[in-house]
């Protein structure tokens, strides 16, 4: 034990008011250099720190301050992380589940929020953030007649900053794609990379499931709805280029499965692949252990080992090395470049969260849609 | 040609100027504009009119030169060919760039040896000196496919093109000065070139600003220090239309480049002198008489030290 940690047990032995001049004025956690120094005020029994980073135990437990209700755990974590987590309470034999008290900074995504830290030299990209000289695009609501699915589905399209209908425009569908806005910082992102000429001006559709799990397994469905309904229809509605080279899909978790089964379904249509914290998994041999659910993923990715052809032009994966599918999708990347596709792929010191995806996009984006950066000077 | 009255300004669009520098070069009659670097949007000029509050007049250039496209196929034809070789051309140029200015900048980083500095800097000098010798050969290779391009459609003497200068000619007989806004450089500089509208220009004053300040220049250098793929290495791209010499204007540079990166500033000031490499920020002037030059105040250029510094007379 270094660091903070250490000086706590130090003034442990001074008594309880030392502890607490210690830690007064201290924003938690506390980091340095590798050590992020947690700490938890109150009357429980126990206190653990429950993250989700693949190869560590998920719940480490709190050193309780002797008679005091202070608790703090120390752990190595390698800079430039990020990492959510929530403090596991157990009082009475009640655990809950909370949010760091001490800590202002959370990540939301679609089941609430997480606490989250940053260790030394990590920084939340600029280019998420609103920049007031960046034009504005717009996102419209819009609907789609979905032969494949037999009903009408409501979608929304982000248009760039001056958009025209006498332009032509590259587009990219987006799975879960209003989850990318509401979590991910889509729409500054788009705005300010179309502004800094990082990207050109282009057509997002987001698209939602009601029924991810099962739509987003390489359902036929939904590859249909996507090559068959959604693109034919936006391109007759909206100035768009047309070209495969100049349509794509993105997604992450299963929207990266859904993105890269459609384009296997349909080679030749989509140019361009998006794919973050792919669910690839497969087996080599056996079953697979990560449930029901991934029975149609397995499949699916067994049979595109065996068959890869050439589901895309450009690929651009990105992973973060806490999560469990690190392995699935790097097992994919020489894969796939020895079946001469044109593969980017991108690590991170991040888990399977939001906020890892938003912070690969500007990467992505550009090198699967190269901007006018060198050209244009307004 | 070089003019004798050249005004560069700073990006126009958070912070215009425009109207400033032409009421104090004491314009008479209209302002003629060219806003091809905006290409299709061309003729979206509302806002430059009304900042201008006065009579402007839009040559419509990059919408006359989609008109010699459509009308003449041969001439067409060959533009396309003409761009697929310089294309090919700035690849080759690229790969080479690459090396020679990854030696330069680690010559410039390495530290000073002692009883050693005279072989590192003789070294540095050589480094510099291989860049600028690759830039020179690169600008004459374009340079040469430009002038083929010329000899054998000669397109100044082209109907269409001598129909639409003829337009163009007598617009700017009325006018009092021209414009030239920023955008797409290459879109701007070959369709200016197209119609060699410089030529029709006489001796008006000219303001520019951005890919116009760029395009009108003796060299027109492409540069990012942090783009989002590839190394980041300024490149000449090709000659300018030469209204004027001795400056090479850097638009949005506080956004576009490391100021405070010595290595970086110096190496651009060394590779692009005795050129005044000039940062043009939001509010930066500077003005050419046809001999010499006057920069506002603070209007800064890259000096070979690494520093920024004042731009002024050269």
């Amino acid at each position: 034990m270094k660091g903070l940690a250490h000086e706590i047990e130090r003034s442990a032995t001074m008594g309880a008011a030392a502890v607490a001049a210690l830690i007064e004025g201290k924003q938690f956690p506390v980091v340095e250099g590798r050590t992020v120094t947690f700490v938890f005020r109150g009357d429980v029994d126990e206190v653990r720190l429950r993250h989700w980073i693949h190869g560590l135990p998920q719940a480490q437990p709190f050193h309780n301050v002797p008679h005091s209700d202070l608790w703090f755990l120390a752990i190595d974590v390698p800079e430039g992380s990020r990492m959510e987590y929530k403090l596991e309470i157990v009082k009475r034999d009640e655990h809950r589940l909370i949010q760091d008290p001490l800590n202002p900074n959370v990540a939301l995504d679609p089941y609430g929020a997480n606490s989250v830290v940053y260790t030394a030299g990590y920084a939340v990209p600029d280019w998420s953030l609103h920049d007031n000289d960046a034009r504005p695009g717009e996102i419209r609501d819009h609907e789609i007649k979905s032969a494949a699915f037999g009903e009408t589905r409501r979608i929304q399209v982000y248009l760039p900053a001056r958009y025209r209908p006498t332009r032509r425009y590259p587009l990219l569908v987006m799975h879960d794609g209003e989850d990318y806005v509401r979590y991910a910082a889509l729409k500054p992102i788009l705005d300010n990379l179309i502004h800094r000429l990082e990207i050109p001006s282009m057509i997002v559709a987001l698209i939602q499931s009601r029924d991810r799990l099962n739509e987003y397994a390489d359902d036929a469905r939904h590859a249909k709805f996507l090559a068959e309904d959604l693109v034919p229809q936006l391109e007759s509605h909206f100035p768009l280029v047309g070209k495969p080279s100049a349509r794509g899909l993105a997604g992450a978790s299963f929207g990266a499965v859904a993105s890269l089964a459609a384009a296997w379904r349909y080679q030749g249509f989509f140019g361009n692949l998006l794919l973050q914290s792919g669910s690839f998994a497969f087996t080599d041999i056996g079953k697979h252990d990560r449930g029901a659910v991934f029975d149609p993923v397995v499949r699916f990715v067994n049979a595109f080992r065996r068959q890869p052809g050439h589901p895309a032009e450009h690929m651009f994966l990105s992973c973060g090395v806490y999560e469990s599918l690190i392995y699935y999708n790097r097992s994919l990347v020489p894969f796939l470049q020895k079946a001469g596709l044109d593969v980017r792929y991108v690590e991170a010191n991040d888990g399977h969260n939001w906020e890892n995806w938003r912070d690969r996009l500007r990467e992505g984006l550009s090198w699967l849609y190269p901007g006018p950066l060198w050209m244009v000077y307004e | 040609m070089i003019h004798h009255r050249v005004v560069l300004l700073g990006p126009q669009r958070l912070q215009p100027t425009l109207n400033k520098a032409v009421a104090a070069a004491r314009v008479s009659g209209p302002l003629a504009a060219i806003t091809a670097g905006w290409e299709e949007r061309e003729s979206e000029d509302q806002e430059m009119r009304d900042h201008l509050g006065g009579h402007t007049i839009n040559l419509r250039v990059y919408d006359r030169a989609e008109d010699v496209m459509r009308r003449d196929p041969e001439l067409n034809a060959a533009i396309r060919e003409r761009q697929d070789r310089l294309r090919v051309q700035h690849d080759l140029y690229r790969v080479r760039l690459a090396h020679a200015m990854a030696a330069a900048r680690e010559l410039l980083h390495r530290e000073q040896t002692d009883g050693y500095s005279e072989m590192l800097n003789a070294e540095r000098e050589a480094a510099i000196e291989a860049v600028r010798t690759l830039d020179g050969f690169h600008l004459m290779k374009v340079v040469d496919v430009h002038h083929e391009f010329e000899d054998r459609l000669r397109p100044l003497e082209r109907s269409i093109v001598e129909h639409h200068r003829r337009e163009m000619a007598h617009i700017l007989n009325d006018c009092g000065a021209l414009c030239v806004a920023g955008g797409h450089v290459v879109a701007l500089l070959h369709r200016m070139r197209l119609f060699d509208v410089l030529g029709l220009v006489e001796h008006k004053p000219i303001f520019a600003w951005s890919a116009g300040a760029m395009a009108l220049g003796e060299r027109v250098v492409l540069f990012h220090d942090n783009p989002p793929q590839g190394t980041g290495n300024a490149e000449l791209f090709e000659e300018g239309l030469s209204a004027y010499s001795g400056v090479l204007p850097l638009p949005h540079a506080r956004h576009r480049l490391h100021l405070h990166d010595r290595t970086r500033v110096a190496l651009m000031a060394r590779r692009f002198a005795p050129a005044q490499v000039v940062a043009f920020d939001a509010l930066t002037r500077m003005e050419w008489n046809g001999s010499s030059w006057h920069g506002d105040k603070g209007t800064l250029r890259l000096t070979e030290g690494g520093v920024m510094t004042q731009a002024g007379a050269a």
